[in-house]
């Protein structure tokens, strides 16, 4: 298909779209005026009944529990498929590697910030359930964070701390962690991921029960996962372009 | 204006559409498709908003705080974690596409195929 046809369906297929989301708008309440009833009522509810003060989280890893699980799941087999088809057995590793970073200053700053963003990535998964912040939110970050490392160092020392064998297990983990937390319930014949530690006290890290531990995992597996896309990247891309230009 | 937030949803999922039927490179096509993937936390997010509400968290805050509603919030930030490695499932059939056919361009793809 040539990309004249495909111009020649969509604007036929944009003109209908504007039809009907002009329709929507007409019927679609003001813009601030939300018409519930669900998140009314969660922001009254959750903290009574969770006593978890950040009311997002509880949604995300106590009432929405199981769709969570889901998208966890999405995470887990997209990796799963990057590493598939990346993931060469034969990959040459070039040994010497010389992208060392020159300059003491981005350096020493750089590792510095690894140390502060770890340490802001961890408190985003712990607090997740008191503040803002969660497994998910503070997982990206601590993936990102460990990136650092390669950007301010070298090659090998990102894969002194982003090796497949260290990080696989993580993610595995991660993921199944959620799973078997959730079975714990069932076993003492509550439903599937029901909160069996108690709520705990509010505006503590003793607050959210299980939910806390969920959030744990969820936080284990983003970052986890997130290196892996990382490192499958920098090996099967970077690395051999960085090589091809210090050779040349 | 109190729809604007909606038409500039609409607006960002159009223009990602374009770039995916216009496209002329395998990575272009997927963060256009990103692009429009955007659109729904914009939507999302404007959907759940409440005139003077703050945020849905409720530390250091009494309760019964007009807030706005966490479940699309909720909603948004998984979905930005789920797309990011979607994304990068995408990028590495992309470059496959590459080492096995030397094109990034989708329309020589079909050719190649036929």
């Amino acid at each position: 298909m040539t990309r004249r046809i495909r111009v020649a369906i969509f604007l036929p297929a944009l003109g209908l779209f504007g039809v009907l989301l002009a329709w929507a708008l007409v019927g679609i309440p003001d813009f601030g005026h939300y018409r519930g009833p669900y998140g009314y009522l969660l922001n009254r509810v959750a903290l009574p009944e969770r006593h978890m003060t950040n009311v997002v989280t509880s949604v995300v890893f106590d009432y929405r529990g199981f769709d969570t699980m889901g998208e966890e799941f999405i995470l887990f087999a997209a990796v799963l498929g990057v590493v598939l088809l990346l993931r060469q057995g034969g990959r040459e590793q070039p040994d010497e590697l010389n992208d060392s970073v020159g300059s003491d200053g981005v350096r020493i700053g750089g590792v510095l910030a690894v140390g502060a963003c770890v340490l802001v990535s961890l408190w985003l998964i712990a607090y997740g359930f008191v503040t803002p912040g969660g497994g998910f939110q503070g997982g990206a970050a601590l993936a990102s964070s460990v990136v650092l490392v390669f950007l301010v160092s070298s090659h090998k020392a990102w894969s002194g701390v982003a090796s497949d064998h260290a990080l696989d297990p993580f993610d595995g983990v991660g993921a199944g962690g959620y799973v078997v937390i959730g079975l714990g319930a069932l076993i003492g014949g509550l439903p599937f991921l029901t909160n069996v530690l108690g709520p705990g006290v509010p505006g503590t890290l003793w607050s959210g029960g299980s939910a806390a531990f969920v959030n744990w995992s969820a936080g284990m597996e983003v970052a986890a996962a997130n290196l892996i896309l990382f490192t499958e990247f920098i090996d099967e891309y970077v690395v051999p372009l960085a090589a091809g230009d210090t050779a040349g | 204006m109190s729809v604007f937030p909606y038409l500039v949803a609409g607006w960002i999922c159009v223009i990602g559409l374009y770039g995916i039927v216009t496209s002329k490179h395998l990575i272009h096509l997927a963060l256009c498709l990103t692009v429009t993937q955007s659109s729904t936390y914009v939507l999302l997010l404007a959907v759940g908003y409440v005139q003077g509400g703050g945020p849905p968290i409720f530390k250091g805050v009494k309760l019964g705080t007009t807030a706005v509603d966490p479940v699309v919030q909720s909603l948004t930030l998984t979905d930005i974690v789920v797309s990011v490695t979607v994304l990068a499932l995408i990028l590495a059939l992309a470059l496959d596409v590459h080492d096995e056919l030397d094109t990034m361009d989708p329309d020589r793809i079909a050719e190649l195929q036929g």
